[in-house]
């Protein structure tokens, strides 16, 4: 174990990126065995008024559950597996951009019952009517950095 | 009385918080759709690209290998077009302006106590019901 500094050791890309292939073929997995891809549970969940289905906070709490103790580890290591810093915590500032974003983005998913992860998992199965989605999700996002000069300048003036 | 669904919500969540994890503590990354996705679409993420493209290329492929063995794998989207197109971009400007969604700002953010991601959250929840209230019960056109 003499000598080289760890954190100057380059773990090879490929290695990286099949963690990467897991992590996100295990996340679709989970939405779909959740029944998050199921556009009328999550407007169901979203009905606190009409006919509320519970199910979403279930797969919340058992998402956030398991996260509670593995941000623990994380914050104490410092640094991941692959020796990548593990993400600072953001300053806690709730600027108009995050206000905004929020609540435009809560409307859309009440209008369809669809959120980005849920979109991309259920693009095989979803028809014209989910790849419409996508197309129009992936357009906002292309037009967001717009929109977002739009709303500084206007805190601005 | 603890139905079905519920316990396959959980049994999904434990999936999604674990895949969460593998992401966190061997990559070092948040775990966030829109973010992983917005990055690739808007440049800002081209130094991680590969990872990026391979998380998505997971999220995209792995679900229908699932689906024979699966009943309830129906999306029930709406067949209106205009709907599906303004709550896209909705969906898009808005998680890019917050720079999260329900997996970043929700799961990851939630579980960190990150102040931004419980704000947030209450905040897409807030903008969801008040979206469904207004639209499905009075309009029905939800």
């Amino acid at each position: 174990m003499a000598g080289q500094n760890a954190s100057t050791v380059k773990l090879p890309l490929d290695l990286r990126d099949l963690v990467a292939f897991v992590a996100g073929g295990l996340f679709g997995a989970g939405l779909l065995v959740s029944g998050m891809i199921d556009t009328r549970k999550v407007q169901g969940w979203l009905d606190f008024f009409g006919d509320w289905d519970p199910t979403l906070a279930f797969v919340l709490g058992g998402a956030v559950l398991p996260m509670t103790f593995v941000w623990r580890i994380a914050e104490r290591r410092c640094v991941s597996l692959l020796g990548t810093p593990i993400p600072d915590r953001s300053p806690a500032k709730l600027d108009r951009a995050l206000v905004t974003g929020s609540l435009m983005f809560g409307a859309g998913w009440g209008l369809v019952g669809l959120c980005p992860g849920p979109a991309l998992a259920s693009f095989a199965i979803g028809g014209w009517g989910g790849a419409l989605f996508l197309l129009a999700m992936v357009s906002g996002m292309v037009l967001a950095p717009m929109v977002a000069g739009w709303l500084s300048s206007r805190t601005t003036s | 009385m603890i139905e079905q669904d519920w316990i396959w919500g959980a049994v999904g969540g434990l999936m999604i918080g674990g895949a969460a994890a593998i992401y966190l503590l061997v990559n070092g990354r948040i775990m966030g759709a829109s973010g992983i996705l917005g990055g690739l679409v808007d440049g800002t993420g081209r130094s991680t690209i590969m990872e990026r493209l391979a998380f998505l290329f997971g999220a995209l492929a792995v679900p229908p290998l699932l689906v024979p063995l699966y009943d309830r794998v129906d999306t029930q989207i709406t067949t209106n077009p205009v709907i599906i197109i303004v709550a896209g971009l909705l969906v898009g400007i808005g998680t890019r302006l917050a720079n999260g969604c329900t997996s970043g700002h929700g799961v990851c953010g939630i579980s960190r106590f990150a102040p931004r991601g419980l704000a947030s959250t209450g905040l897409y929840l807030l903008g969801g019901a008040i979206t469904v209230l207004v639209f499905r019960h009075p309009l029905e056109v939800i």
